[in-house]
């Protein structure tokens, strides 16, 4: 049973992720956004679908493609934005930009450029919930390239043998940046491989964010048991290419237009309206341009960190 | 009390002190430590708290660093530096990196503590010296101890220590003797300290090389050579206060490390010498490093792959002329 | 052959720096002439090219003798083509760091110390050998002085007693404001531009001397001729045994740093016979710096035509009694030894206490 205003306020976020990520890219060519910049268009369902699933007190780690999960964990759009200008009032100060997004309070750990380098510091989150006996889950986000690295296998074994409660998402979108899936695994179905360490695993339709909310909420009580970790592999399609300076060479246009054709944000709408709810796009989508704008106003009127302060936080510093 | 016993015991103050505190690593618990540094400390503490972990460099100083973000103060043992580089990436672009990275929100209480050092024919896999190697990375700090007090105090400070801290234990150094007082507590790890005063030259050493410069001193005393040995304790940070002060007195300074030359420890030590004691030498800064050559197996090439007593005083010798 | 003093009659060529062709301009050191008291760097006076060279090195020409002949152009001289009049590179002394810092502080000269380091490296202790050796060996027992010069000095002193009527005066200065003031400058400076007390006297002689000009000048065909320029001549032993007084120029111009660089310079070349002719021969007035030899007063002679010499001796802790308190300070003894015909002990008291109060407010100095 499809509840509407539930339905509403996801589609909302999705579409927020939608249209921050079309700005970011604009600000980018307008080099107000420099370094690099990794967009979610297409994948939302994953993050504001598992997002649904976990509690203010869990974790999230994240990766270099994060700006959405980072919004559907509730940063702000602003700081989000000045964070990937460099101002200091984004949360990272400036210094981490958009593959390094941290918030102590949101318990978001990044935001991590190393493929498969968030993993081990998941597993570590989740030890210490275990020592701690805290009822507490860390959800770790990592792609299909991820699954390659040996720390994915390294994290599987450790976390499966402690029973630590950590939530591994797989967002596989099929593409290790220009290295389609079956050059990269010999064996392709990714969730598979959890077997091998004894991980329950399953794998959901990553461009449904209903059907991720439900597998993901699934797979957290399941963590939450106590019975160990849980590998869930959403099956997605990132709409553009894998940052902004990639020509697609590795990829059929063909083959990207058929994806499209699964946009998760009209799939929902479509969900909706069978369901006989009415959808005020229109609304939406104002609502949506302020809060982007909003935020980029936010971002621009920002200031700079001074260089003075180059050298602060190399080191923690003295309490005052 | 040997030093291994020093670190033991260290560890276990640790253990009692904050229920925080937890020591992973391979073979630390049931094998009771390659090294035999834990022996005893499973069926002490429990499994909780004596971790054995599988092969997995990587993911268990990775989950170090996620569990001091998680709220708790581990030690991880990483068996040799020779493992470590398989942890690189954690240590470097996590450890070392989070606190910066994230405008401060982040700091990363970790004590990673690890043996390192050649001299037992182990060959060149197993016998690095890369504490100098660490030290190149802001963001953690470089610990070498290299008596008993700093074996036992330098863990203590560490677990105290907010940010992520790496200790190198020489491995040669485990079976050393020596006193440690019924009180010790956790050392000062900022600074430098002058192992044996002396006139005609700064002698700066680290780790198991200290022992080696202080047996030539003495040696060379009876020869009229006077020369000051400095033990770093701490390669990052450096405490340029105590060698500044020491070479403005003897006017000559040779550092000795059994890690390589280039690019080295060594290098860095001589360059801030350069820089801020520049007028008060006499002569040139010399080093004494491990050879340019990956460590070999057999027993005398081994031997003058790094620095001895006799290669460190004849290096004495060549800088100082004796006085009667 | 130019005149270098009222008593030069000769000079020896030692070397030519040119040879025809070359182009010199005005101020260039053109050639090195030997006389009694020293070895003289010859300046021209003219921009031209070098036509001919008269005169030969060896050769012993009377003052005014045509030594070269240069075409001056009708414009001023193309820049030299070459860098530096001397092909050769700047000679360069292998010193540590360390040697060079003592030498400095000392004022010797490293080009007359054998370096006994790897490479005849000068060390520490080849500068301390040099200095040591130079406080324990009385003048006399080195390498006796070139008879010329002492026949020079012995003339010149001779002279002065007979015909200048002396007078002495002398007075204690309180240094320790002096010494504290330069302490505390020292350590905010480099080691190669630290100042010593010689330093501040000379400023402070300098600028005393611009409240009593009649003491800085000539006396000459029966009248002072007050000078416009100060220029103290420093007395400065040779270490073959001997004096030489050459000036600092203009030293009412330069503040304590420049009198201390200049005076480091003036001695180095002193000591290895590079002076030029205006140092030896337009002093104004006379200093003479004998702390460092341990006297505590100086009674020196003048040297004519000047009419003043300035003497100081050691900085020693003694009693000073102030407000009715009983302390001890670096006490300096300042002398000034005055022909009484050109002032009378009113300005040369004047002097000495302008002196004094000087050197109790070294930051405004």
């Amino acid at each position: 049973m499809m509840n509407p205003v539930h339905a509403t306020d996801l589609l909302k976020q999705m579409l927020l992720v939608r249209r921050f990520e079309e700005k970011c890219a604009e600000l980018y060519t307008q080099e107000k956004i420099r370094g690099f910049l990794h967009l979610y268009i297409g994948e939302e369902a994953v993050g504001i679908g598992v997002m649904q699933a976990l509690r203010p007190e869990d974790a999230v780690v994240a990766t270099y493609r994060e700006h959405g999960h980072a919004l559907a964990r509730g940063m702000p759009a602003g700081v989000v934005m000045a964070e990937m200008f460099g101002k200091q009032e984004g949360c990272s100060r400036g210094r981490g930009g958009s593959m390094h997004l941290f918030d102590a309070k949101l318990r978001f750990y990044g935001g991590n450029a190393i493929v498969g380098g968030g993993l081990p510091l998941a597993i570590g989150l989740a030890l210490a919930d275990k020592i701690r006996n805290n009822a507490r889950v860390t959800c770790c986000f990592f792609g299909d390239g991820a699954v390659a690295e040996g720390e994915f296998h390294e994290c599987m074994n450790l976390a499966s043998l402690w029973k630590l409660p950590v939530l591994l998402i797989c967002e596989n979108n099929r593409y290790a940046m220009g290295t389609r899936l079956d050059f990269s695994h010999s064996v392709t179905d990714l969730y598979k491989k959890a077997a091998a360490y004894a991980v329950p695993a399953s794998a959901v339709d990553g461009m449904d964010v209903l059907a991720v909310e439900d597998a993901a909420k699934s797979a957290t009580a399941a963590v939450l048991s106590g019975q160990g970790p849980y590998l869930l592999e959403c099956r997605t399609y990132r709409f553009r290419a894998h940052s902004m300076y990639d020509p697609e060479l590795y990829r059929e246009k063909a083959e990207v237009e058929e994806w499209k054709k699964r946009d998760p944000i009209p799939m929902l709408i479509q969900a909706m309206e069978a369901n006989g709810f009415k959808v005020d796009l229109a609304d939406m989508e104002g609502q949506v341009a302020k809060q982007v704008d909003e935020g980029i106003a936010f971002a621009e009127a920002g200031s700079w960190e001074p260089v003075a302060d180059l050298l602060r936080f190399v080191y923690s510093e003295d309490p005052a | 009390m040997t030093y291994r016993e020093a670190v033991r015991e260290a560890i276990r103050k640790a253990l009692r002190a904050d229920d925080r505190v937890f020591l992973m690593g391979e073979d630390v618990g049931r094998y009771g430590g390659c090294y035999a540094v834990s022996k005893g400390l499973l069926s002490e503490f429990g499994p909780d708290r004596i971790r054995d972990t599988p092969l997995s460099e990587s993911a268990f100083v990775g989950a170090g660093i996620g569990a001091a973000l998680g709220g708790m103060r581990p030690i991880v043992e990483i068996m040799t530096v020779n493992f470590s580089l398989l942890a690189l990436d954690q240590i470097m672009n996590n450890a070392a990196t989070l606190l910066h990275m994230s405008g401060g929100q982040f700091n990363v209480p970790l004590v990673i503590r690890m043996a390192t050092g050649g001299g037992r024919q182990l060959a060149a896999q197993h016998s690095h010296s890369l504490e100098g190697w660490y030290a190149h990375i802001p963001g953690i700090k470089v610990l070498t101890p290299a008596v008993l007090e700093d074996a036992h105090g330098m863990l203590l400070a560490a677990i105290q220590d907010p940010d992520p801290v790496l200790i190198f234990e020489n491995a040669l150094l485990y079976n050393a003797e020596g006193e440690l007082p019924a009180n010790a507590g956790p050392v000062d790890i900022r600074h430098a300290a002058i192992r044996r005063p002396g006139r005609d030259v700064s002698v700066i050493t680290y780790g198991n090389s200290l022992g080696k410069a202080l047996e030539a001193a003495r040696n060379l005393a009876g020869k009229g050579i006077d020369a000051e040995v400095i033990d770093l304790r701490t390669l990052r940070p450096l405490d340029d206060r105590t060698l500044m002060d020491s070479v403005a007195r003897t006017h000559r300074a040779l550092i000795v490390d059994e890690g390589w030359r280039s690019g080295g420890i060594s290098a860095e030590i001589s360059a801030r010498i350069t820089e801020q004691a520049f007028y008060d030498l006499d002569a040139p800064v010399q080093r004494l490093c491990g050879a340019e050559c990956p460590m070999p197996y057999a027993a005398h090439l081994e031997a003058a792959s790094i620095p001895q007593v006799a290669t460190i005083a004849a290096a004495i010798e060549g800088m100082v002329q004796p006085h009667g | 052959m130019p005149s270098l003093g009222a008593d030069m009659k000769e000079g020896t060529l030692v070397q030519w720096n040119v040879k025809p062709g070359d182009t010199v301009k005005r101020g260039d050191i053109i050639a090195i002439v030997a006389t009694e008291k020293a070895d003289i760097e010859v300046e021209v006076y003219e921009t031209g090219t070098v036509e001919t060279l008269i005169a030969q090195p060896g050769d012993k020409c009377p003052v005014g003798t045509t030594l070269a002949r240069i075409h001056v152009e009708g414009e001023a001289a193309p820049p030299p083509v070459s860098p530096a009049p001397e092909a050769e590179k700047p000679h360069r002394v292998k010193a540590s760091p360390l040697a060079r810092k003592l030498a400095l502080e000392m004022g010797l000269d490293l080009e007359n110390i054998k370096g006994s380091g790897p490479g005849g490296v000068i060390e520490r202790h080849d500068v301390g050998h040099v200095a040591a050796a130079l406080k324990s060996k009385p003048p006399e027992a080195a390498e006796p002085a070139a008879p010329e010069m002492r026949h020079a000095i012995a003339v010149a002193m001779a002279r002065s007693n007979r015909e200048i009527p002396h007078y002495y005066l002398s007075t204690r200065i309180d240094m320790s404001k002096a010494l504290r003031w330069i302490e505390q400058s020292n350590q905010r400076r480099p080691i190669e531009r630290r100042l010593l007390p010689v330093a501040l006297l000379l400023r402070g002689v300098a600028r005393a001397l611009t409240d009593v000009p009649e003491l800085n000048g000539y006396y000459l065909d029966d009248k002072l001729k007050m000078a416009g320029e100060v220029n103290i001549g420093v007395a400065i032993s040779l270490r073959r045994g001997g004096l030489m007084i050459p000036a600092i120029l203009s030293a009412q111009k330069k503040s304590v740093d420049e009198m201390m660089t200049a005076l480091s310079d003036l001695i180095t070349r002193a000591r290895s016979g590079r002076l030029r002719g205006s140092e030896i021969t337009e002093g104004t007035v006379t200093v003479s710096n004998l702390g460092d030899l341990g006297v505590e007063t100086v009674l020196g002679v003048i040297y004519p035509p000047q009419v003043a010499l300035v003497g100081f001796g050691k900085i020693i802790e003694q009693s000073w009694a102030e407000n009715g308190m009983l302390g001890v300070r670096p006490v300096l003894t300042a002398s000034l030894a005055a022909d009484h015909r050109a002032t009378d002990g009113h300005r040369g008291a004047q002097f000495l206490q302008t002196l004094d109060h000087l050197l109790q407010d070294p930051e405004a100095l």
